[in-house]
């Protein structure tokens, strides 16, 4: 069996985390995903981590989780050369995936005016900060900023500090998450009724309309006026947040049933007591402060993983506190074939994620790991029909970067 | 004439928590029928609320929970409940209690005219139902069945009971996030893993149609959200794998060692209670930037230091540098310090709190939110509209957020070809209502 997009063909112009990680997805899913890297490559090649430290643009394990499964082709877009070698993939391409700041490909004379000429029925996707329109069409943005405007930054964190924000690039890839479906979307009627067109893509839109809270706090505002301040240190009531327990820390929720809870803690007598059948309880805080007493001396007493299976037993919502180590080490997820082992020139032996999803009748498959710079350039442009002597020839002349 | 990507594409939704809502709302924002089905003596979880809330909800004075229009209850508020009705446009709902034998008939009937069924419920939840993939097989064989369980339908976890937040915690993202300086247990929720679960399943519907195009045959697939979330944590995860080293917990700064990064205090001249919080968010990701910061800070005494002129110098200085550089952007407010920060080419934004948002010059010239009234007449608000924005088969705000049970007549009459007698029969034994039962909660 074969990935759903096994002949499809990307051209991905994309670089950093949002639109590479579309693209992988992609390439995850059977596409045979085309990196077209500018010389020196995708600047995501330096980001950190890097194995032993080492600031090499092979060595980048960012580069590495975000480009698995594509080809990589230097292609230098601003010499005329560069232009025509480009002309002849968008022929053969079914999809197109970019991430300059707005106007960037118009400048060079590649927008979408010249994808659409080179094939009518040629998608192309723009992913961009803020959107393609609009008065902030070319203010930069990271995932910080573009999280605080767009996203729920402001109410996460305690009231006493400043708002705190998810880990890392979270952010942009949750977008990258919006890039790909929407790629696929515009690639459905590209290919079922022969249009092309262009997508505009605003990582700032995705998140403003997206399934984090914040749909949710901007409803409740336009139809009541409240606000949505963070919590004060402390505030988090009845079973609702992360405990302490023996050895770390757990989630714990399902504050609306009390008999699960009760249950989990193996005293089922102990919320018999009809004071915790008060509708106010949430509100009472010397009721609160006597549950939350019962409770951590309970989870002071376990493990975690002991926590959880109590959890799990009592059907009570929990989840353990875990490190990467723990969750690279968990036997679950080890025994649901999670994790997948790619073989990288530079890197060695590298084991990440798998799947995001399992499809049973096409699946992900992980062909190729994150490819050196310009590792398919000749291969890629022999496909195109260019002799060998003329691509040594572009080699020479830098139009295209090879090994 | 153009049509929309999933014109012509029927969706039986059976989504509770919100990856789901969200999902089956873009497909329907792509073209697709959705159907949600609602059920009136069962309240979904993070669907519609609570059916009955205790007036009491009203007093928290947070948009979350006391969010209603107007601040009121009104006769029906599972079709206005603020935490969720940004997740019904685009959709038509329709109601059975599929838990008694003429209910289950009646979905039956439902999944033969869909080519989607969706539902994210606990693992158990449908088996006991009797709804698997085999019996959506039976009814519609080339059916495409997505499944999205916490933590996956095998193993020692498939029973654990998660929503995002658990599930978070699970594969490592609640301790890499939050501040590096407080205890773990002072960490407030994130939702971050539903909003990728529900771009991606998307995605995975989309294929999955891709391929039944070519192929002819539907599929069961199977989301473990945790799973699937880890993509978000990819250079934390591979630090370990590289170097065997635990990333460290790096608040707002940056993981790739861009510095400064933070967020920053502003001025606010709005109301007393909001000054002291109002915040910049602002990233370095260059020397120029760095160049352009300083230029603006009128090229300060302590940041013509040089050893700030490189990134290594400035992560050493980050906390002598946010020191000073919140010392100045407190004088400014956010947003003037953003148009004019960003004019010179330094990244950063206001950190914005919701009630803001609809005064953004930019939301307001992409539309994103557009003003509509529901079928229960609570005044006219405005709603958020699709996102998706394409040049030739564009997205359109079609249906305003859907009430439970406002399209049973178009369901049962014209999509089953229930008549009259049965319509009746059914109504009257409470499948086909437009408010829950009395015994919900």
């Amino acid at each position: 069996m074969a990935g759903p997009l096994q002949g499809v063909k990307v051209l991905d112009l994309t670089q950093y985390i949002a639109g590479p990680y579309a693209t992988r997805l992609l390439g995850d899913y059977g596409a045979d995903v085309i990196k077209l890297e500018r010389p020196g490559g995708d600047p995501a090649r330096r980001l950190p981590p890097f194995l032993d430290g080492d600031p090499h643009p092979e060595k980048s394990g960012t580069f590495f989780f975000y480009n698995s499964n594509k080809r990589s082709l230097v292609l230098d877009l601003k010499r005329a050369e560069g232009r025509e070698v480009f002309g002849r993939l968008l022929a053969e391409a079914d999809l197109v995936v970019e991430s300059f700041r707005p106007g960037t490909l118009d400048r060079l004379g590649v927008g979408w005016e010249f994808v659409r000429a080179a094939k009518p029925s040629l998608p192309l996707v723009s992913i961009t900060n803020f959107g393609q329109t609009g008065p902030y069409a070319d203010y930069r943005g990271t995932d910080l900023t573009l999280f605080g405007f767009a996203g729920e930054l402001f109410s996460q964190g305690v009231a006493e500090r400043e708002p705190v924000k998810l880990y890392g690039s979270a952010a942009l890839v949750q977008s990258g998450g919006a890039a790909a479906m929407a790629a696929l979307a515009a690639l459905m009627v590209g290919a079922r009724q022969g249009i092309g067109q262009h997508v505009d893509l605003s990582i700032a839109d995705t998140h403003l309309g997206g399934a984090d809270r914040r749909h949710a706090t901007v409803m409740g505002a336009e139809y009541s006026g409240l606000k949505s301040p963070r919590y004060p240190i402390g505030a988090q009531g009845l079973l609702a947040g992360v405990y302490p327990c023996a050895d770390g820390y757990v989630e714990l929720g399902s504050s609306d049933r009390l008999d699960r809870v009760a249950d989990m803690l193996s005293h089922p007598e102990w919320l018999q007591d009809p004071k915790w059948q008060d509708p106010r309880l949430r509100a009472n805080g010397p009721l609160i402060e006597e549950f939350n007493a019962h409770l951590l001396e309970w989870l002071m007493q376990r493990g975690k993983r002991e926590v959880w299976a109590e959890a799990r037993r009592a059907k009570v919502m929990c989840g353990p506190l875990f490190t990467v180590r723990e969750i690279y080490e968990d036997p679950h997820f080890r025994g649901r074939g999670f994790w997948q082992k790619a073989e990288h020139p530079v890197l060695g032996e590298i084991e990440a994620p798998g799947r995001p999803f399992v499809m049973h009748d096409s699946p992900f498959e992980l062909r190729r790991s994150a490819p050196l710079l310009g590792q398919h350039s000749e291969e890629v442009l022999d496909e195109l029909g260019y002799a060998a002597a003329r691509i040594r020839e572009l080699a020479a002349q830098g139009v295209v970067g090879v090994r | 004439m153009p049509s929309l990507p999933l014109d012509g594409v029927r969706v039986a939704d059976f989504t509770g928590v919100w990856a789901g809502s969200y999902l089956t709302m873009i497909l329907g924002d792509l073209g697709a029928e959705v159907i949600k089905i609602e059920n009136p003596y069962v309240l979904q979880p993070n669907t519609r609320g609570q059916a009955h809330p205790p007036p009491a909800i009203l007093e928290t004075g947070r948009a979350l929970a006391s969010g209603y229009p107007n601040r009121q209850l009104g006769p029906r508020p599972w079709n206005y409940c603020p935490t969720y009705v940004a997740l019904f446009r685009n959709k038509k709902s329709f109601t059975v209690d599929y838990r008694r034998p003429e209910g289950l008939d009646v979905l039956g009937r439902l999944v033969r005219e869909c080519d989607v069924f969706v539902e994210n419920s606990a693992v158990g939840t449908m088996e006991r139902l009797g709804i698997d993939y085999d019996w959506l097989r039976d009814k519609r064989p080339d059916i495409l069945a997505l499944r999205m369980p916490a933590f996956g339908s095998d193993g020692e976890y498939r029973e654990a009971r998660a929503f995002g937040i658990q599930m978070e915690a699970v594969i490592g993202h609640t301790l890499l996030r939050s501040y590096p300086d407080l205890d773990p247990s002072q960490t407030s929720m994130s939702l971050a893993g539903d909003q990728l679960a529900g771009n991606n399943a998307v995605l995975a519907i989309l294929m999955a149609l891709w391929h039944r195009d070519r192929t002819g045959r539907g599929q069961l697939i199977e989301m473990a959200q945790a799973e699937n979330a880890t993509a978000m944590l990819g250079p934390g995860l591979m630090e370990y794998e590289l170097n065997g080293q635990e990333p460290p917990r790096a608040g707002n700064r940056s993981i790739y060692g861009h510095a400064p990064q933070g967020l920053y205090p502003c001025r606010a001249a709005g109301p007393v209670e909001e000054a002291g919080d109002r915040w910049i968010g602002l990233s370095v990701t260059c020397d120029e930037e760095w160049e352009a910061l300083r230029r603006e800070m009128g090229d300060p005494e302590w940041a013509r230091d040089p050893k700030l002129a490189h990134a290594e110098g400035r992560r050493s200085e980050h906390d002598r540098i946010d020191a000073k550089l919140g010392r100045w952007t407190a004088g400014f407010e956010d947003y003037d310090l953003f148009h004019r920060l960003q004019a010179a080419g330094v990244p950063c934004a206001p950190v914005l709190e919701a009630s803001r948002v609809h005064d953004d010059p930019q939301v307001a010239a992409r539309g994103l939110f557009q003003p509509r009234q529901l079928q229960d007449d609570v005044g006219t608000f405005r709603y958020m509209a699709p996102f998706l924005r394409f040049s030739e088969t564009p997205v359109e705000f079609f249906q305003a957020p859907v009430a439970f049970g406002e399209h049973n007549e178009y369901v049962y009459r014209e999509l089953l070809g229930v008549d009259d007698e049965e319509y009746e029969r059914l109504r009257a034994a409470g499948h086909i209502r437009q408010e829950f039962d009395e015994s919900v909660p």
